[in-house]
């Protein structure tokens, strides 16, 4: 299958601190990714690296174009989005004023009323809370917004950062099926971050596992499921 | 009881002009968390082009339009080339560069138009059918302008798709580059606009009091203290403080401390608004849930 995105020699900063170290990696397109790791490894790093939040050097090719260099607006203009760690919710606007933003960069503004539906038959709940100040939403419920919004791009690449966190099991068990129906019907390639392991693995069909801002380990899902030391390190069994 | 009613009618024709210049400081401070301190001059440099316009032969509204989209040029440009620079710098360095184009903005004035006070006309004729016992043709007029500004905010804000992108630039940067909202540019915009705000204010005010370069610098005051006690991030409470600026500073001005002392109840204003309600009286309390 051909390359979505190419990753090779990545390095990040937070001005002098390093915090990844020579990183390659690459995404199939159609399909998702999981990036593991513990805390302070360098997941959320990765993410903001290819949105080019952060300072980077080393080389980034999305869809044949370089995105080093580029700025956040750019990049997502190229089709990838984000959501970010803590959602990034538009605290003060209504719930559908979210989701126009979500679309801000297309030019068929025609079809957006349409792809709103779509995420109000996906997540009813946001359907109810359409006027309603996105603030005031349930954790659950801004995650689902964050996805939607993301989702309204039409992106060619989604980025998630822990969508689980913080969330009760049953919410992220919803949220999790919703991802694998958006993955497998609008073919919506994902690179997903996550500290729940096991939950990312099912996912996924391919990881990588950081440590210390290096790629320790990659492999499709049920090979780095069945990993010894991974298993002992992140499964906890 | 008539000269009552009087102070009052000309306090709520003040109070018009110190919320223009309200709503203006607010349209930058919503997005920078900023106050804009050269705001006054430049809506007194506006006020010189559109003189200079009017000297030059042009009619008057076709003067006010033209002054109005150059002034909305130039804050664009200014917040381009003078405050990107200072973007992610500390507020203090921003309150340099705003004290310094304070200083830059009046002396060009100065320098271009002299110091000579000059008569600015005012489009709404003395006897206009509006005219009324308490209120004069021209405060009725300029306070119809500002109501007719104030709409088309909030019409730019709640339903175009650039008003949006700058409503949510202003409330979460971060996360508006992330849906691909080029954020400067909106920053540019709020000055476009603060500018295109303090040029009509400008054109309002200069009727009244006469055009020099100083022109605006008590009335920024009196902005000031509308802006702080309607709420700073709120434009309708920015109005609303200037009318109640307007009319505090007439009557007290008319009965307890004499005109000479006037703008001592903007400042009182200021101080008591920042000890006893920070937020203003209409300023927003944004719920969040974590």
């Amino acid at each position: 299958m051909q390359k979505l995105l190419e990753v090779s020699g990545l390095n990040a900063a937070y001005g002098a601190t390093k915090v990844l170290h020579d990183i390659n990696f690459s995404l199939e397109a159609g399909q998702i990714t999981a990036i593991l790791g513990a805390n302070g490894a360098g997941k959320t790093t990765t993410l903001r690296s290819l949105c080019q939040t952060v300072k980077t050097t080393g080389s980034i090719v999305f869809d044949g174009q370089q995105l080093i260099g580029k700025s956040t607006e750019s990049v997502v203009r190229m089709g990838i989005a984000h959501v970010p760690e803590g959602r990034g919710t538009f605290t003060a606007l209504s719930t559908e004023e979210n989701l126009r933003l979500g679309a801000y960069v297309r030019a068929d503004k025609a079809e957006l009323a349409h792809d709103m539906e779509k995420a109000f038959t996906r997540f009813p709940i946001l359907k109810q809370r359409r006027h309603q100040q996105a603030g005031t939403l349930s954790g659950g419920e801004q995650q689902m917004l964050a996805i939607s919004r993301a989702l309204m791009l039409r992106p060619k690449l989604l980025l998630l950062d822990e969508p689980s966190f913080g969330l009760a099991p049953l919410i992220v068990a919803e949220i999790f099926r919703i991802m694998r129906t958006i993955n497998q019907e609008d073919k919506v390639s994902m690179l997903l971050v996550e500290q729940n392991a096991s939950l990312a693995l099912d996912l996924a069909h391919h990881a990588y596992l950081l440590e210390t801002g290096k790629v320790a380990l990659s492999g499709p899902s049920d090979q780095i499921k069945n990993d010894e030391s991974v298993r002992k390190a992140y499964l906890g069994y | 009881m008539e000269a009552f009613l009087q102070q009052i009618a000309s306090g709520l024709a003040n109070g018009c002009i110190y919320g223009s210049v309200a709503l203006a400081l607010v349209m930058i401070y919503q997005s920078t968390h900023h106050i804009n301190f050269a705001q006054g001059e430049m809506a007194t440099f506006s006020t010189f082009i559109a003189w200079a316009l009017v000297q030059a032969g042009w009619p008057y509204w076709g003067a006010f339009f033209a002054t109005v989209a150059i002034s909305f040029v130039a804050g664009l440009l200014i917040q381009r080339l003078i405050l990107r620079p200072v973007e992610k710098a500390p507020v203090l360095t921003n309150v340099i560069v705003f004290i310094g184009l304070l200083l830059i903005v009046n002396a060009l004035a100065g320098w271009i138009f002299d110091h000579t006070l000059k008569s600015f006309p005012s489009p709404f004729p003395k006897d206009a059918f509006f005219a009324s016992r308490y209120f004069n043709a021209h405060a009725i007029g300029s306070a119809a302008v500002m109501v007719g500004v104030l709409l088309a905010l909030f019409a730019f804000f709640r339903f175009t798709p650039i008003g949006l992108a700058m409503r949510a630039a202003a409330q979460n940067a971060d996360s508006a580059r992330l849906v691909g909202i080029r954020v400067s540019w909106m920053l540019g915009l709020g000055w476009g606009l603060a500018a295109a705000i303090g040029a009509v204010a400008g054109m309002m005010v200069a009727p009244i009091v006469f055009l020099d370069p100083n022109m605006m610098a008590g009335i920024l005051l009196y902005g000031f203290a509308a802006a702080l006690l309607g709420g700073i991030d709120n434009p309708v409470g920015a109005v609303l403080g200037g009318f109640v600026v307007g009319v505090l500073e007439n009557l007290l001005g008319a009965y307890v401390i004499g005109t000479e002392l006037k703008l001592t109840v903007a400042l009182v204003l200021i101080v008591a608004t920042l000890t006893l309600k920070p937020d203003g009286l209409m300023g927003k309390k944004v719920v969040t849930r974590v």
